[in-house]
């Protein structure tokens, strides 16, 4: 037996959920050193149980504390959840200011949540290059949730769709034209539609035209976006935001589990095609003689069996045409 | 391709004061700097504080108080530091903490503490210069 290497050590403490570890197999995923992709690659047959939520949006929507309210409520259900918090870094002198934990912090002993702050370190979309790995340190790790906030974005920050399977899109009320705020982007990859500080007045104005919009360019009809209200402060609508989340999981499940049950129906049909081709060729062959005659030279070392098949099939078709 | 290695930072306020002018300015002193500074808010039990620190895998603790309660709170930190196996950070403070007091946290681990008035510069010096070496 050999002693374990550093990045063994780090990946067998992945796999156990041991929070030390997990910190730092993340930041050996920022730091890209020359052991990340043994990480990446030992910990990714392990990831894929987890439902990644993306919650995205303008800054000062409430994404941070809406989190803190959905954490809870997954905690209530007995589910374990995963955070990775991205914040920008500054363009000018590399450092950042990650200031998401601010809202969650009493969660943060919790043996259940486990919550990381991420710098994008200049990558660009609104996360940074190493989410998406980070994002399966956590799955690996048993998480069960794991949720990803995005840099505050409005337009084009949609790198998420690469790394969430549920997005939820915040706005709110009073942070200018909410139009423009979702022009581009944000609404094709929004899954759900929060309008939170739902307690302000304009409340009712800014779901109508996310409502408005959606009729506008609703071409995919098998998951209606749904539009709804929260108060994050107080944790009004989290419970319904929850129950469409889990909708929107059991959609995807259904899709796969359709696209799969293709694929079986599909390999069952080849497979009985082949079956029953063979079977009747066989016998058709065998009352005409030609199996017997074939099956001589094959003995007499005058033909391999592939090229006497080959033959046999080649007179059969010809003599169709 | 290696990245370069970006020092993480965690500024906390333990206790139940409730200014963070000072922490905000240090925080943002260490953010001009290059580093990548976390920030918890207000009234941080050492528990909290020191999860976070896990978590967040920092090289650096910066601790910021201003109530007096260092001598309750302080020892705690770095007890469950220690409880935690995360020896290899570097603790510093700041805040109100009088000199006769200094001695005491120092003996705790604590590396060094800033008193009102430091320069944002000598801070981020001494961070560069004591920051543990990790492979």
């Amino acid at each position: 037996m050999h002693a374990l290497t550093k990045i063994e050590e780090i990946i067998q403490g992945v796999l156990s959920g041991d929070r030390r570890n997990i910190a730092k197999a993340i930041t050996t995923i920022e730091n890209n050193t020359a052991e990340t992709q043994k990480l990446i690659s030992s910990i990714y047959p392990h990831t894929g149980k987890a439902h990644i939520i993306g919650i995205t949006g303008p800054g000062g929507s409430g994404k941070s504390t809406l989190i803190e309210k959905i954490i809870r409520k997954y905690r209530q259900r007995g589910k374990t959840v995963g955070v990775i918090a991205v914040d920008p870094t500054s363009p000018f002198t590399g450092g950042a200011f990650l200031g998401d934990r601010i809202r969650m912090q009493e969660l943060s002993t919790d043996q259940g949540v486990f919550i990381r702050s991420m710098a994008t370190r200049n990558y660009r979309g609104g996360i940074a290059k190493a989410t998406k790995d980070a994002v399966k340190v956590l799955d690996a790790a048993g998480k069960d949730i794991v949720i990803v906030e995005t840099v505050g974005a409005g337009q084009s920050e949609v790198e998420i769709i690469k790394v969430a399977k549920t997005i939820v899109v915040i706005f709110a009320p009073g942070l200018g034209d909410e139009i423009q705020a979702i022009k581009a982007g944000m609404m094709e990859i929004a899954d759900i539609f929060v309008v939170n500080k739902a307690d302000r007045e304009n409340a009712n104005k800014a779901i109508m035209d996310i409502q408005a919009m959606l009729q506008l360019n609703n071409k995919e009809k098998t998951w209606k976006k749904p539009v709804l209200k929260t108060t994050a402060l107080t944790g009004e609508g989290v419970p319904q935001l929850i129950e469409r989340i889990e909708e929107h999981k059991h959609f995807l499940e259904r899709q796969l589990e359709h696209k799969r049950s293709r694929e079986k129906a599909e390999a069952e049909l080849i497979e009985a095609i082949k079956e029953k081709v063979a079977t009747s060729m066989i016998e058709k062959l065998k009352r005409e003689g030609k199996f017997e005659e074939f099956l001589k030279k094959i003995l007499k070392k005058e033909m391999d069996p592939t090229s006497a098949a080959e033959k046999l099939l080649n007179e059969k078709f010809r003599n169709k045409v | 391709m290696q990245n370069e290695r970006k020092i993480r930072v965690l500024i906390a306020k333990p206790g139940l004061d409730s200014h963070d002018r000072g922490a905000k300015i240090i925080a943002r002193a260490l953010r001009d700097a290059g580093m990548e500074v976390i920030y918890t808010g207000l009234r941080q039990t050492p528990e909290q504080i020191v999860e976070t620190a896990l978590q967040e895998d920092v090289d650096v603790i910066g601790l910021s108080i201003l109530s007096g309660a260092h001598r309750t709170l302080f020892p705690r930190i770095t007890e469950l530091l220690k409880q935690k196996d995360l020896t290899d950070v570097l603790v510093v403070a700041g805040g109100i903490i009088p000199e006769e007091d200094v001695p005491e946290m120092k003996e705790l681990g604590i590396k060094e503490i800033f008193g009102p008035g430091t320069p944002t510069d000598k801070i981020v010096q001494f961070v560069l210069e004591n920051i543990p070496k990790r492979t």
